[in-house]
């Protein structure tokens, strides 16, 4: 399996994890040893640096990437200053920006998220906006410097699976940056199915942290992340070699030529 | 546009009759079913979905977890000041009332806010009767400009505001309004708020609207159950919830329950509502609307906020006193209700956690 090069680091892992829901902090580490993921998103406004046993952060092993997250942004102008106030707490430069003023469906701004990631990409971080699959934003949010492009599967804790299925796929065909479905993966199998279509990674928290025993649960959506990508990886060996072969199914066309 | 255009399509309705003609296998139907209509809410609110309590916990737990997982907000109340020019039937704070009459200085506040602090909890909620002598809005910012140092969420449950003082008081840090409407229906209304500014029942009613288009970030409404027939005040609250949410989606929502507790004044007229008339309209209401939140406060017994943390409670206060300046002195007469659930906010963490919840300290910060 191909490693996942993004924001200029090599993965192992292909699954993101995010970090709220969860019945306490405790279960975190095993989590994350049980999936092995390296990567994981936190809400910022949610850091609570001052509660010993509330501080997040002190669960995350050091060689896990923090992706502080903008939760609770309603636009770019907010988003930009609590990602500015993750960097000041020490969460490093990695930033996953969700702008959302939709209580209802908590579906992103796609107009406000590009504006945000411009100004973020710009100083430095490296950005992840979290959007609606949608073809020019996620060429905007490239332009404007995100280091890969999260498009929904469907609406966030929703649990309903890749319903985005049609676009998600042409972003990942047309979009020249790591495509994440982040958002509405429910099921292993799900996960799978995104990886299957070449997605290059996946990030799940609600059908992890509400699940009866989250330990298990994580551990079955790395396998499937897994699983997904071998055979995405598998079917594009096929193709290419379908393609450079030659021809031998019209070969006979040609046997006069020589 | 005003919530008080939906109160008046309700007005002349016949819930009496609307309730006789439901049957029990429409109710299952309803449990079922993906998105709730308001006469579905109005169903599951019945006399009759009382016997399928169970299979509506089922699902609200499902819904609940969905939207919120196992997290369970803390936040306390700090009384400011119990200067009241207003005469409500059912309130301690109630001017004939002869109670002690308080209020905080701003070394008091901040000297009330280190200890509350001291305890972990990052959200507040500040309150105060309804006096223009005493607490005028300036007061209330500057108690909000002390209560930044110590807080990350500060929400107001003080008299309604005009709009422009509600973009005063936003500017000054506050993130969070709690405003009940106490009873929706007029009559009531009229009877129980004898005299004063309270007696303004549209100024209250859109109170919360003033608010939401001053983009402030969160809204707690409710009535006082008891003052009138739970489940049509529970019915207005859940369509009032509607109401904001749809008009105002970047706005997150919440309900508190409270029923009436013994209190020093002279409302006599109690309607009852048993712990199975309140889990009940918990589950209606988490049902109607998975994605708003719930507030149980510590009127309620221990054993039965305790019990209710599964069924959708997204919001608890802990470590309460009603008492103004009641975490830093020894006042016993300045009250407005008597609390049942009288545990620290320790305790309260600790019990959440054995429910297999996560009690949250810090939901928000000031941006």
């Amino acid at each position: 399996m191909k490693d996942f090069i993004i924001g200029g680091v090599n993965l192992k892992s292909r699954l993101l994890i995010g970090t709220g829901k969860f019945p306490n902090h405790d279960i975190l580490p095993k989590v994350i040893e049980s999936c092995g993921t390296q990567m994981i998103t936190m809400a910022v406004r949610r850091v609570n640096l001052d509660h010993k046993e509330e501080n997040i952060l002190d669960y995350i092993p050091n060689n896990c990437i923090l992706l502080p997250n903008t939760s609770g942004a309603r636009n770019a102008e907010e988003a930009v200053r609590i990602a500015r106030l993750a960097k000041a707490m020490g969460c490093g430069n990695w930033v996953k920006i969700e702008v959302i003023s939709d209580s209802k469906y908590l579906l992103p701004d796609n107009m406000e998220t590009i504006k945000a990631t411009e100004i973020l990409a710009k100083e430095g971080f490296i950005v992840l906006p979290y959007m609606s699959p949608d073809l020019m934003a996620a060429k905007r949010m490239v332009e404007a410097g995100a280091a890969a492009v999260m498009p929904l599967g469907s609406p966030i804790g929703s649990n309903r699976g890749i319903r985005t299925k049609e676009l998600v796929k042409i972003l990942i065909e047309e979009i020249d940056a790591p495509i994440i479905v982040d958002a509405g993966i429910g099921k292993p199998s799900e996960a799978a199915q995104a990886m299957e279509m070449g997605a290059q990674a996946v990030l799940v928290n609600t059908a992890i942290a509400t699940s009866e025993d989250p330990v298990g649960m994580a551990k079955a959506f790395s396998l499937a992340v897994k699983a997904g990508r071998i055979a995405y990886e598998s079917t594009l060996a096929k193709e290419s070699s379908f393609a450079n072969a030659s021809s031998p199914l019209t070969g006979f066309l040609h046997e006069g030529d020589k | 546009m005003s919530f008080y255009n939906v109160v008046k399509l309700y007005n002349e309705f016949k819930y009496h009759e609307y309730f006789q003609q439901l049957n029990p296998d429409e109710i299952l139907k309803i449990i079922k079913k993906d998105k709730k209509s308001e006469q579905d809410f109005l169903t599951l609110l019945s006399p009759q979905a009382e016997h399928f309590l169970e299979e509506m916990a089922v699902e609200a737990r499902k819904k609940s977890l969905q939207h919120f997982g196992k997290a369970i907000l803390l936040y306390t109340p700090m009384y400011l000041a119990n200067y009241c020019v207003n005469k409500c039937a059912y309130c301690s704070f109630n001017l004939e009332n002869k109670i002690t009459r308080k209020k905080l200085t701003i070394d008091e506040i901040d000297f009330e806010a280190q200890v509350i602090a001291a305890t972990g909890l990052k959200h507040i909620v500040v309150l105060t009767g309804e006096s223009q002598k005493h607490t005028p809005i300036s007061y209330i910012v500057d108690a909000v400009k002390i209560l930044k140092k110590y807080f990350d969420s500060i929400s107001i449950e003080i008299y309604p505001l005009t709009q422009s003082q509600y973009s005063e008081v936003i500017k000054a840090g506050v993130d969070g309004l709690t405003i009940y409407q106490e009873v929706y229906d007029f009559k009531i209304y009229e009877q129980v708020h004898l005299s004063g500014p309270k007696k303004n029942y549209l100024f209250r009613l859109n109170a919360a609207e003033r608010a939401c288009r001053e983009k402030i970030r969160s809204v707690n409404i409710g009535v006082l159950l008891g003052l009138n027939d739970w489940r049509i005040e529970s019915f207005m609250t859940g369509l009032h919830a509607k109401y904001l949410q749809d008009e105002y989606p970047d706005v997150d929502i919440a309900v508190s329950l409270p029923r009436i507790r013994p209190h020093v004044g002279v409302f006599e007229d109690v309607k009852q509502v048993s712990d199975r008339n309140l889990v009940q309209i918990m589950l209606a209401l988490r049902l109607f609307k998975p994605n708003i939140g719930i507030n149980i406060s510590t009127r309620e017994k221990e054993e039965l906020r305790d019990n209710l943390i599964p069924l959708g409670v997204t919001k608890m206060s802990a470590g309460v006193s009603t008492e103004v300046g009641g975490h830093t002195t020894e006042n016993y007469d300045t009250g407005q209700f008597e609390i049942s659930d009288k545990r620290s906010v320790d305790q309260i963490r600790k019990a959440i956690l054995s429910k297999g919840y996560h009690p949250v300290f810090k939901d928000w910060m000031q941006i």
